[in-house]
């Protein structure tokens, strides 16, 4: 019977160790207002969703330089951002990934692959990873369709096939900015994808407004 | 004499087949039927891809939990999410290169949104990922993050003394 107890006990223990240790997804939710922010975009100005003129919504894309599942999504993000930005729906594209983790998500990268694949859409670089944070955004890619009023609609994958574009079947995000641009609500909200895990700064390593401030000196 | 070379042969077989391990291609349902397994196995399933930096970083750790725990009940499966067309170019000889003992899956599906809820519905999807799930001693507990040896073997332990 005592054992009974103990192993109830470690039962007990282990239950609430399992909530501790798992992942909180802090951030946003479909229905939430998202904060405005201002980043600075590869062009070097900083762009804020208010300074996004004639904006009906905005198609905000936590992505990346290096991971192979944003570097997928690439030719479909630009496609999207020519067919929507005009209708009132651009992309803001967001690099999370710290530098000193994942030296080729730098910002210098940033304005390389921008130049490179000729992005059309704002390129912005969330080095405080305050953004991100604040979003509840864990992977690259991970997106989240605002309308005007900053209101999360739709939270998730860009469609359902990552690996092949000519294969997918359902464009979840451009069904949730059709359906948002009819007025109706978005029927599918949330999906999940594979990505690559946003490369968080280590703690203990100076932040990088520090660093500035370290090299002046 | 013939038993002889036929357990000779056998072993042979083995040797290959550790030295370059066949790399199965599962369907959703067969985590399913991992996670359902009423025995007391206690499974530990991570989720990698070989371009993933922190996936690699934590292999020697799943290495090591499966060299020390092979015998105690523990199956580690290293279940790669990466591209179907990488498969022969990248995860064979990667699995080769590393040597790795460890059995190798690869996620044969197409809609990461139909199966990441049915491994855990804690996962966001971002990799690394691993479940430890044992439904026989009725065990389960997920991260979403890069491990270390000792974290593992905490949650295998408290696995095996459940």
């Amino acid at each position: 019977m005592k054992k009974v107890f103990s192993f109830l006990a470690l039962a007990a223990v282990l239950v609430t160790l399992s909530f501790t240790t798992a992942p909180v997804h802090n951030g946003y939710h479909v229905g939430d207002i998202a904060q405005d922010f201002k980043l600075k975009n590869v062009n070097g100005k900083e762009v804020s969703l208010a300074g996004i003129k004639k904006a009906k919504g905005y198609i905000v894309i936590f992505t990346c330089n290096h991971c192979p599942y944003a570097v997928a999504y690439e030719d479909r993000i630009i496609a999207l951002h020519k067919k929507y930005s005009k209708l009132g729906y651009p992309v803001v594209a967001i690099n999370p990934n710290d530098k000193d983790v994942q030296p080729a998500d730098s910002f210098d990268n940033m304005k390389k692959r921008a130049k490179e694949k000729k992005f059309p859409f704002v390129y912005l670089y969330d080095e405080t990873q305050e953004i991100a944070k604040a979003f509840g955004a864990t992977r690259t890619p991970h997106v989240y369709l605002l309308d005007k009023e900053r209101k999360v609609r739709y939270i998730g994958a860009i469609d359902d096939n990552h690996e092949e574009p000519e294969s997918v079947k359902i464009k979840y995000l451009e069904n949730a900015i059709e359906e948002l641009r009819s007025g109706k609500d978005v029927a599918t909200a949330e999906t999940k994808a594979i990505g690559c895990t946003i490369k968080w700064r280590k703690s203990g390593a100076a932040a990088p407004k520090k660093e500035k401030e370290a090299v002046k000196q | 004499m013939k038993k002889l070379l036929y357990f000779f042969g056998l072993l042979l077989c083995c040797g290959f087949s550790l030295n370059a391990q066949d790399i199965p291609f599962i369907k959703s349902d067969q985590v399913t039927a991992w996670k359902n397994d009423s025995s007391q196995t206690v499974y530990v399933l991570n989720f990698w891809a070989t371009w993933c930096a922190p996936c690699v970083a934590e292999l020697p750790d799943f290495e090591k939990l499966n060299q020390t725990y092979s015998d105690k009940g523990v199956r580690v499966i290293l279940v790669s999410t990466d591209f179907r067309r990488d498969v022969d170019k990248r995860l064979k000889p990667f699995v080769e290169r590393k040597k790795l003992e460890c059995q190798v899956a690869f996620m044969d599906e197409r809609t990461p949104n139909n199966w990441i809820d049915l491994v855990s519905p804690e996962w966001s999807g971002a990799i690394p990922a691993t479940l430890i799930v044992s439904k026989g001693r009725g065990f389960e507990q997920f991260f979403e993050k890069q491990m270390h040896y000792e974290e593992l073997e905490e949650a295998v332990k408290a696995a095996l003394n459940n």
